[in-house]
């Protein structure tokens, strides 16, 4: 059997999940009935293939069957650190999850210990929220938004052990 | 539909009603397109037109890489001479692990690093362990790097570039990420 590990219990995927998982990270069909598409290339149904994705959602093992937009072509976006007291980190880190600007918020085991990602429609706005979260955090917070991308986002292979 | 022009009242509905996924029904461009007022051919059209022009990166299945049991993800951040970014960039960001690869300023004298990679692995001696092949493989012998580990996730979802959610109606993931 395969599995792969849950933060509490080993997550175990069907053939069929393991395709949908790795198969259609880029390249989703653009088709009127996509999963009619996907269903016919792993020789199954289209209402399994839709069950099949609603489970991963449930699981939470798939953020989205979506886009990744380029950084910055869409929208302005930065990579913002804090450094916060240990034990004041679980309070800021509530305030900066809270606002809907912030799609990525970590821990990070550093002086600068908070570490999120902030888009918005255009930099003034962007701005003015880093003010506000500087704001109502009482903590300073120090911005990098990307200058050059390396990365072609070609999805990432999972290795089924 | 015309390539040519893109109507841009239909982008920013197309990006914000797509930013967050499709939903897992058997025709989902046609509900995206009755929810923004737009035909079915109009969605699929955009959504092409989108990623032909590069503001889409890729379209298709986003993975949890900590639930599906990537559990430690270490940002590499390197510090490189302005002028060796950019070939040493390239190296880094071709290997199937980084999942991202960018150039970013300094904040001296707070922060010293320009670069930053991000490395998921099954632990974190798996992370190490690839960080040590890019060291090889790039000949980053001589370049400062940290591995900054991620001991917890409070949130993680697509970007909301257009969209209005209401502040807290999201679903924070907080303690039950632990790694």
């Amino acid at each position: 059997m395969i599995n792969a590990l849950s933060d509490e219990s080993p997550l175990v995927f069907s053939e069929l999940e393991k395709h949908l998982l790795n198969d259609f990270q880029h390249d989703f069909p653009f088709a009127e009935r996509p999963f009619a598409k996907i269903a016919a290339q792993l020789k199954t149904d289209e209402v399994t293939v839709i069950s099949a994705f609603e489970r991963l959602q449930q699981l939470g093992v798939i953020s989205r069957v979506g886009p990744v937009f380029r950084p910055n072509r869409i929208g302005v976006s930065t990579l913002a650190a804090m450094a916060i007291p240990p034990n004041e980190l679980e309070r800021v880190a509530q305030i900066v999850t809270d606002y809907t600007e912030v799609n990525h918020n970590y821990q990070r085991d550093h002086r600068f210990n908070l570490w999120f990602v902030l888009t918005a429609r255009d930099d003034a706005h962007l701005q003015q929220v880093l003010a506000d979260i500087e704001k109502q955090c009482d903590y300073s917070v120090m911005s990098l938004p990307m200058q050059e991308d390396f990365f072609i986002d070609l999805g990432f292979d999972l290795k089924w052990t | 539909m015309d390539m040519k022009v893109f109507d841009p009242v239909l982008k920013h509905a197309l990006i914000a009603a797509i930013e967050q996924g499709l939903p897992l029904v058997a025709r989902p461009y046609e509900a995206i397109a009755l929810q923004i007022g737009y035909s079915e051919k109009e969605v699929i059209e955009g959504l092409q037109q989108l990623q032909q022009q590069g503001d889409i990166k890729r379209f298709g299945v986003v993975v949890r890489h900590r639930k599906l049991g990537y559990r430690a993800n270490g940002m590499v951040v390197w510090d490189i001479a302005d002028d060796q970014v950019q070939a040493l960039g390239q190296c880094m960001g071709q290997f199937p692990f980084v999942t991202l690869c960018y150039r970013r300023p300094r904040q001296l004298p707070d922060w010293s690093y320009n670069l930053f990679t991000m490395v998921h692995g099954l632990n974190r001696a798996e992370v190490v362990q690839k960080t040590e092949l890019l060291v090889r493989q790039c000949g980053l012998e001589e370049i400062k790097h940290e591995i900054l580990f991620s001991s917890r996730c409070f949130k993680q979802r697509g970007a909301c570039y257009q969209s209005k959610h209401p502040a807290g109606v999201e679903k924070s993931l907080s303690k039950q990420d632990l790694a």
